[in-house]
Order: C-alpha cells, then sequence, then structure tokens
C-alpha cells in the first residue's frame, strides 16, 4: 500500500494524465481496429480475383484491383433492378412514414376533441405490439385480395397512418412549437391544413429529417417484409436479390461482396450528407434489433 | 362551431382506418386463426388450443425458443456493457476522439443483408477472415458455423460488433451529467472507479433502461441475420425463423399464428418485468427532488 502510494505519489499530475491517456488510445485503437477490419477485409474480397479468394492460406490483401467483380454484380445480380425497386419502396415508405406521421401528429398535438386520449393511448400500445402477430393475417387478407407479388402491401400500409413510434415523436415535437406563431395564420384567415403546411412542417425540419433517415434505413434494410411478398425475381429489392446469392452451392464472395458494397452506398451516403441528424436518429432507436 | 369540436378527427382519420385494418381486425383474424390447422389451400379447421399445447412438446420449437432466450440474455447486458464502457472512454476530451467515434459506431451506420453477408463469409471456416488471423498466431482453425457449440459466440460476437448505435445513446446520457456531482465526489476523495459507480452509472441508469428493453425486444424478434447465417445444429434456427419456416414453407399457419401469439406473450411479460424491477435500480432526478419537496 504504501509503495504505491509512493510511487503514485512520485508522478506527477501531468505524467499520470499521459498515462491515462495512452492508456485511452489503446484501448480505442484495438476497438476501432476491430470494427473497420471486417469493413476492409469486405472491401478487400471485393477486389480480389475469383481463384486467390479460395486459396489457402488466405491472403488479407486482394491481388491488384479486380474491379471486374463489381461489372460481375451488376449485371449477375441484376443489381440495377433490385436497386430500383428498393429505391422505389423506400421512397414511397418514406413518403408516407414523415407525412402521413407528422399528419396524424398534428391532428393529437394541436386539436382538443372528444376521445382524443383513448385514441392517442391506442397509438401508444401499438409502439408496443410486435408486428409479428399481425403478419400472417396481414399476409392472408393480401393474398386474398391478389395482392402478393407486387410492392403494394410493403407500400400502403404506410398510408395508412405512418408509423406509430414516429407519431409519437412529432406530436412531442409539435407540443414544443409555440402557439403564438399561429395567430396571426389565423387571423389572415388560414385554415388548419394551411397552418400544418405553412407553420409546423417548416418548423420540424430536424425531426422530420431525422424520422425520415429511420424510415429510409429501416426499409432499405427490410427482409422479412420482400421475402413474404414478393416472388419474381424482377420484383425483388436488394436485400432479397443479394441473399439469394447465399445459397446456392458455390458462392462467388468476390462479385457477392462487391454487391455488398454497392448496396451499402445509399445509406453511407446519407449518413455523409446528413450525419447530424443520421445520430439524432441513433439516439432514438437505441440498440439496433 | 360544432364542426371545429370534431375538426382533429380529420387528422387522424387515416391511423384509425389503419388501426381498424391493419391492426385490429388482423388481431381478433390471429386469435381465430391460432386455434386452427390450416395450410391455406384448404379452410381452416377448428382445433381449439391444440396448436399451444402441441408447440410445447414440438423439439424444434423448444429448441428455437430456447435458442432465442439464450441469446437475448447474454447478448443484451454484454451490448450495454460494451457500450456504456467505450461511451465512457468516448467522453473524454482527447485528440482525434471523432476520428475514434465514426469508427465506433460505422457498424451500426452500415447494417442489413449486406453485412450479414459479410459476417457468413468472415466466418467461413476455411477462407474466412478469422480462421485466418487465429491462423497468423498459430491457433487452430474453427468450425464458427459449422461446429454447433460455437454458432452463438459466433452470434454474440456479430452482436457485440453492432452495439455501436447504442452507444451513441450513452453518450448523449454522459454529457448531460452535471460535472458538479463529479467535483463534489473529488472532495470527498472518490477514486476514478467510485465515481463511475455512485455518479455515472445511476445517472445513465434511465438510458440503459431503456435500452433494455429495445434491446430484449428486438432480440427475441431476431431474424434477418439468422436466415442468411444460419449455423449448425440448428443453433442459428431463431424463434422468428422457426415461424417463418412454419408460415412460409410447411404453410401451417395456425400453428405459426400460435407461435406469433406466444412471442407477443414473452414479450409482453418481459418488458413489464423490466418496468416493474426499473423502480429498483433505475434513477430519476426529477423523481428524487420532487419526493423531496413533500
Amino acid at each position: 500500500m504504501k509503495v504505491s502510494g509512493l510511487i503514485s505519489h512520485g508522478l506527477s499530475r501531468k505524467q499520470k494524465r499521459a498515462a491515462r491517456h495512452a492508456l485511452l488510445y489503446a484501448l480505442l485503437s484495438i476497438f476501432s481496429v476491430s470494427t473497420v477490419f471486417p469493413l476492409l477485409w469486405m472491401l478487400s474480397t471485393s477486389l480480389k480475383s475469383g481463384d486467390i479468394i479460395f486459396e489457402i492460406p488466405p491472403r488479407l490483401l486482394p491481388d491488384g484491383f479486380h474491379w471486374e467483380n463489381y461489372a460481375r454484380a451488376v449485371t449477375e445480380i441484376d443489381f440495377l433492378v433490385l436497386f430500383r425497386n428498393s429505391a422505389f419502396v423506400a421512397f414511397l415508405q418514406l413518403l408516407s412514414n414523415v407525412f402521413v406521421s407528422a399528419f396524424v401528429a398534428y391532428g393529437f398535438a394541436r386539436f382538443q376533441f372528444p376521445g382524443r386520449n383513448v385514441w392517442f393511448l391506442l397509438v401508444l400500445s401499438t409502439i408496443m405490439l410486435p408486428g409479428e402477430v399481425t403478419m400472417i393475417p396481414v399476409f392472408i387478407g393480401f393474398s386474398e385480395i391478389g395482392w402478393i407479388n407486387s410492392f403494394k402491401p410493403l407500400v400502403i400500409p404506410g398510408f395508412f397512418g405512418g408509423s406509430p413510434v414516429f407519431i409519437f415523436l412529432l406530436r412531442q415535437f409539435f407540443l414544443s412549437i409555440p402557439r403564438e406563431l399561429e395567430e396571426s395564420a389565423i387571423v389572415d384567415g388560414a385554415g388548419s391544413f394551411r397552418i400544418f403546411v405553412r407553420i409546423y412542417l417548416p418548423l420540424s425540419v430536424p425531426a422530420l429529417m431525422t424520422i425520415g433517415i429511420l424510415s429510409f434505413q429501416g426499409s432499405w434494410n427490410d427482409l422479412l417484409g420482400p421475402l413474404i411478398y414478393l416472388n419474381d425475381t424482377d420484383k425483388f429489392t436488394l436485400p432479397l436479390g443479394l441473399s439469394m446469392f447465399n445459397g446456392v452451392m458455390k458462392v462467388e464472395w468476390g462479385p457477392l461482396m462487391a454487391g455488398s458494397i454497392l448496396a451499402l452506398i445509399p445509406v453511407l451516403l446519407v449518413f455523409l450528407l446528413a450525419q447530424k441528424y443520421f445520430v439524432a436518429g441513433f439516439k432514438l432507436s437505441g440498440i439496433k434489433g | 362551431m360544432r364542426s371545429k369540436k370534431y375538426e382533429g378527427y380529420i387528422y387522424i382519420a387515416p391511423w384509425i382506418a389503419g388501426f381498424i385494418i391493419f391492426t385490429v381486425a388482423p388481431l381478433l383474424f390471429a386469435l381465430y386463426a391460432g386455434m386452427t390447422e390450416w395450410d391455406t389451400f384448404n379452410k381452416p379447421k377448428f382445433v381449439g388450443l391444440h396448436n399451444y399445447v402441441q408447440l410445447f412438446r414440438d423439439e424444434d420449437f423448444l429448441k428455437a425458443l430456447w435458442v432465442t432466450v439464450k441469446f437475448a440474455a447474454v447478448s443484451v447486458p454484454l451490448g450495454i456493457a460494451a457500450s456504456v464502457l467505450i461511451a465512457v472512454m468516448l467522453n473524454s476530451k482527447l485528440r482525434g476522439i471523432y476520428w475514434f467515434r465514426t469508427a465506433l459506431y460505422l457498424p451500426a451506420v452500415v447494417s442489413g443483408v449486406s453485412i450479414y453477408l459479410l459476417w457468413k463469409w468472415i466466418l467461413d471456416r476455411d477462407f474466412g477472415l478469422i480462421n485466418l488471423l487465429l491462423g497468423q498466431i498459430g491457433l487452430p482453425k474453427l468450425g464458427w458455423l459449422t461446429e454447433p457449440s460455437l454458432v452463438m459466440p459466433s452470434y454474440l460476437m456479430m452482436s457485440l460488433w453492432g452495439a455501436g448505435g447504442g452507444m451513441l445513446t450513452y453518450l448523449a446520457g454522459l454529457q448531460d451529467i452535471p460535472g458538479h456531482l463529479y467535483e463534489a465526489a473529488e472532495i470527498d476523495g472518490a477514486g476514478s472507479f467510485r465515481k463511475f459507480w455512485n455518479i455515472t452509472l445511476p445517472m445513465l441508469s434511465p438510458v440503459i433502461f431503456y435500452n433494455l428493453i429495445m434491446g430484449i425486444v428486438g432480440g427475441m424478434r431476431k431474424f434477418g441475420d439468422a436466415y442468411i447465417i444460419g449455423g449448425a445444429g440448428n443453433e442459428g434456427r431463431f424463434y422468428m425463423i422457426y415461424l417463418y419456416e412454419n408460415a412460409f414453407k410447411y404453410f401451417k399457419m395456425g400453428y405459426a399464428t400460435a407461435m406469433a401469439w406466444i412471442l407477443f406473450l414473452i414479450i409482453m411479460v418481459l418488458t413489464l418485468l423490466t418496468f416493474k424491477s426499473s423502480s429498483l435500480w433505475v434513477y430519476y432526478e426529477s423523481e428524487v427532488r420532487s419526493r423531496k419537496r413533500k
């Protein structure tokens, strides 16, 4: 005890701080390397020639830059069709998630009407209801009306009320907007919808951006929905198309990793362009499921 | 003026319609479907609670349930511990901290099938990255996905890799802790560990609570990565995978619906238990203040 006390007293405060910083740097470097390394391995594989991927022992670095893997991914996986389908579904889901949720949230935030609290309680309770419980009946309903193998089951439900979590978040946000801002609009004779479009939406851009990014990330990555509803390869979304190449006997990892990287680019772009909102989205969604 | 009283309903009408079409009606139908034997081609046959009884005799079901519960029970606390630790380290004012932060939450930015495929490739027995690295330091190759006992550790490794998204919630929580708490503790002679245990952790407990619930729900519903990656000995066949197989591979809609109800019940009970336990360990500053005032 005494000796260690002496030693720690022997070190100056500055030295102690330097030692702590060195330890922190070392640990953070180790963790950072282990998160980034797999992604570099992905990049490396996507640039390797077909022969070298299945070489024993495997090599860390690629044998040159085999960009043909990317060309093969685009042609063999039919990347452009998958991309177009994914973009179409993600765009419509984003539209409904952001604007319909905002529309409903506005109703809850700015109006007093009989039964409002009961309805809002129901919104909250659907947040806790996992989609798996209604998945099979909804699937059967859609197959009864012949919507299987189309984008409708993925896209239409969103326009009926958006998403309960987003309604909740936007309601909270709308409640924080001071009502005085509306008054001059009301004097000018603006109706409630005009106030929503002219005042509430513009003031909520940060919240809407965050929700838009969460929605985009969710639909871009969704596998279960497309897996259940889409049958024809020309209707597949990217996650579904990529997953189909997983089952084949000898996986061509070069083109598959190239395709996987291409599929990540839109999300990475959104991240780079709107990092602030992206980070805000993480804070809302917590650990990813 | 009378019409104004109900104006709000115009705005919430889409949600009410959706609630009835996509929640209430399916729930009622699911209640019935769970009590039928039904392959979608023939008419459903009412069998009462038979599906539920059958499920608990179905070894594959029990295995899937066990695998999923085991995964959630280990991965959620592990993920929370890792993200709190990393958040505390990232909260220090170091040069270049921005780069570390970006590197550490990069796995949460990139997700989905691309990453599941990447992990399948990394865990490959013969050509994967992990065995390559093990080989470099002279260790033998391991069958990460082909050896049943290693499948769960592989999934835990993957979930740990993706823990960065949660870390940001803690980082925000840490930045909200008032500095005077630490100053007071220092005057009382508290060391770093005591400060962490008696200030940081209690102040973060609401965030931990939130992430605990999100983690449990997410873990129980695990689907995507398990669908792509699988694993030997049914060790990678999580609850939702088995539910999906029953519904869309074997067309046992009634059976799968019963599974969905059980999943819902489990999630409900776990969430309620977490909520109930929260008064014992979650610290809300505003609550303590109001109690004192009384």
